[in-house]
């Protein structure tokens, strides 16, 4: 669905997936955060899973990617301002919040600001710092096409991941290629990998943000993540008293591994928020 | 950068989408010969069934051996992932009624197989789909041939059988400026030749039956989308694709350019395409033609030698009147294909002999090597009058569009030792002379 936010600097588009079923804003509610130069499609199985289970899903792609216009933002605080006004235009009071990769920042820095507005937190294929090599960014700010052919080779573990996603017969690095080429396409005004590096880069408040967090915190990470691999996100993970699932995957683990990430969600989810809403309001999952 | 997380083409062509397999340890590809899958209880069912997790249902749709099959021509060809079908007809037949329904129009090269012709010229016109064909050279004529209701440009990399180069550079822009994908037949040249993807084509099917199984033993297709058209923009813009942008009544209402950005027109094909029109692969042809797969890389390096040799023998002969290959200058594309194809223009192409109709039977009737029938690509070398087979249902004028003549002979050369071809195509040619 498409929504209209009302920004400092003026209305912002933003389009969101809602899983194959009309938004509901009385349901429990999910909000799916997609990483660097990707797009909701990442979410889809997932949320699709989850709209027919019970929830209200948004999966909205990101300022300036794909099909929401408008500028990329250039920091996870801004754009964690970003959200809370998209759960402000999307009538959602609470919802938990799983992000990927730069996502999964985006999520831990809204929970940090608003903590009252988020039941539970899912950080996938994380890490802090989430530092950028040298080495990427420059090839990002020089060549963002070879940048993507590297981050994707990188961000997969398997020539054969099965069941592929979304389904059989995919070819999952192309699939993910493709995706990186079309989101950076679609920003004409910037180098969108380059921005997206940048804030992942440059994101210092981890720590602190740690300390407002109240909600339930899940980690779910890849075992054979290359970009952020599991041990960098161990101190992160301790100080958000994280629970920690690792599966057998690479850092695209929802392409890799999608009902094992499924399950990972089920499980956090499934967990109940430090302020528990009325049972009848719960999801079944 | 070939190495473990960015192999190359080698490489991809014996492990892409494969794994020893988890239930068994065994290493070669299972032929999950079943046809259907069970489910780990109700809950499982429905998800899979609404595309709430990936997994398989029913061989029609979809099965182990075949997803193996899929990735690896997907991964060849740089594509998202690819369709495995009932032959090539059945991969040309799927992508053109993804994206068109009656009222709609092809713009197509006239260098076409004779079965691709017969579906467009013929077949589809009686579902209400028409096509203007045009030579794949005359880029004016292309683009005077786009309507409105214009769905896809469609052209073979190698147009069959005068071995026209298709300018997929310049037809590919053309048709994205029109906002439509270029679909390409690249069974002449398989990935190893050309990635049509690489010069901007869009969607890419192979008839698997050629150079991919190699081995003249099954019927198949495939079918590659390169994930790079963007259905929802030219749906914003034209109208067009609707099939792509807008709610589906016949799967759930689903969206499928919002399900995939960069696979819509596949999950299209697959959830519409081959479960309601059924030309889908048996795994047992699936394993084979990844038998074949694995080991592409070599064979078409020496189908395109041998090729080369025969071409140059076959030019020097006095009784051959032209050779049309693009290896020869006299090719009016041996530029384009210096471009688009350096590694070769492929292993299969005719020529024309000098004489009489009974002089060419003659010449066919003596080889003894060379098998005649009706298919290329096969590790034997192949011959064939396409006049009075393959293009029989051709007027003349549609074979001297098509680039062919009573004379012309076809040839698909094979794995022999160069010299023997050689030495049979001499013998034939004597026999021919001495026919006259």
């Amino acid at each position: 669905m498409d929504l209209l936010l009302q920004r400092p600097d003026g209305p912002r588009h933003v389009y969101a997936y809602t899983g194959g079923k009309p938004f509901d804003p009385q349901r429990p509610a999910i909000v799916f955060l997609h990483g660097a130069l990707l797009d909701h499609s990442v979410w889809t199985l997932l949320a699709r899973w989850f709209a027919h289970h019970g929830h209200a899903v948004l999966a909205p792609d990101l300022p300036g990617h794909a099909r929401s216009r408008g500028a990329a933002l250039t920091s996870v605080e801004a754009l964690a301002d970003w959200l809370i006004a998209l759960l402000d235009a999307a009538g959602i009071d609470r919802a938990a919040l799983i992000g990927h990769s730069m996502g999964s920042l985006i999520a831990l820095e809204t929970t940090a600001r608003a903590p009252q507005r988020v039941t539970h937190l899912a950080m996938l294929g994380t890490a802090y710092p989430m530092t950028v090599s040298t080495a990427l960014l420059d090839t990002a700010r020089d060549a963002p096409l070879r940048a993507i052919d590297m981050v994707n080779a990188y961000s997969h573990s398997t020539f054969a991941a099965k069941p592929a996603f979304p389904g059989p017969g995919t070819w999952t690095h192309g699939a993910a290629r493709a995706l990186m080429r079309r989101v950076q396409a679609s920003q004409r005004d910037c180098n969108l990998y380059l921005r997206d590096f940048e804030v992942c880069n440059n994101y210092r408040n981890g720590l602190v943000a740690a300390g407002a967090v109240a909600c339930p915190v899940d980690f779910v990470l890849g075992a054979k993540d290359q970009m952020t691999a599991p041990r960098q996100a161990t101190e992160l993970a301790a100080a958000l008293k994280a629970r920690v699932t690792t599966i057998d995957a690479g850092h695209a683990l929802m392409e890799e591994a999608p009902d094992a990430v499924l399950a990972a969600l089920r499980a956090a989810l499934a967990r109940p928020p430090l302020d528990a809403v009325p049972s009848a309001e719960r999801a079944t999952a | 950068m070939p190495g473990s997380s960015d192999p190359g083409f080698d490489t991809l062509a014996v492990h892409a989408g494969a794994a020893p397999d988890p239930a068994t340890g065994a290493r070669a590809v299972p032929i999950h010969l079943t046809t259907s899958f069970v489910f780990e209880n109700s809950e499982h069912a429905a998800s899979l069934f609404n595309m709430e997790r990936s997994g398989h249902v029913y061989s029609r749709i979809s099965n182990p051996t075949n997803a193996v099959l899929e990735e690896r021509i997907a991964a060849l060809e740089g594509g998202v992932g690819a369709i495995a079908t009932a032959s090539g007809q059945a991969a040309l037949h799927l992508a053109i009624c993804t994206l068109a329904g009656a009222g709609a129009h092809i713009v197509s090269s006239s260098a076409l197989y004779g079965g691709s012709h017969n579906l467009l010229h013929y077949t589809l016109t009686r579902f209400g789909i028409s096509t203007t064909f045009v030579k794949p050279g005359d880029i004016d004529g292309w683009r005077a041939a786009i309507r409105p209701e214009t769905r896809l440009l469609f052209g073979e990399t190698l147009g069959n059988p005068g071995l026209d180069v298709l300018d997929i550079p310049t037809v590919a822009t053309l048709a994205h400026d029109n906002g439509l994908p270029l679909l390409v037949d690249s069974t002449f040249t398989t990935p190893w030749l050309m990635k049509p993807f690489e010069h901007g084509a869009d969607l890419v099917f192979h008839s698997a039956t050629k150079f991919l199984s190699g081995h003249g033993t099954v019927v198949g297709g495939v079918l590659v989308d390169s994930g790079q058209f963007d259905w929802s923009a030219a749906h914003a813009g034209s109208g067009r694709f609707a099939e792509l942008a807008k709610p589906y009544d016949g799967f759930h209402g689903m969206v499928f350019s919002e399900e995939s950005s960069v696979g819509a027109f596949l999950l299209r094909a697959r959830r519409e395409g081959l479960r309601d029109f059924g030309a889908c692969m048996s795994p047992h042809t699936a394993w084979l033609v990844l038998q074949g797969v694995e080991t592409l890389p070599l064979r078409m390096a020496r189908h395109v030698e041998n090729a080369h040799a025969v071409v140059d023998f076959l030019a020097a002969q006095p009784m051959v009147e032209s050779v049309a290959h693009p290896r020869l200058q006299s090719h009016p594309d041996h530029k384009l294909a210096a471009r688009l194809l350096p590694r070769g223009a492929g292993a299969v192409f005719s020529f024309n002999l000098r004489g009489s109709r009974e002089q060419g039977r003659a010449f066919i009737e003596a080889l003894k090597i060379f098998s005649h029938l009706a298919n290329v690509g096969d590790c034997r070398s192949l011959v064939i009058h396409p006049a009075s087979t393959t293009h029989f249902r051709m007027d003349d004028a549609a074979l001297a569009q098509a680039g062919i003549t009573a004379g012309t002979i076809r040839l698909s050369i094979g794995l022999e030792d160069p010299a023997d071809l050689i030495d049979d195509l001499k013998r034939a040619l004597g026999a021919a002379k001495r026919a006259a």
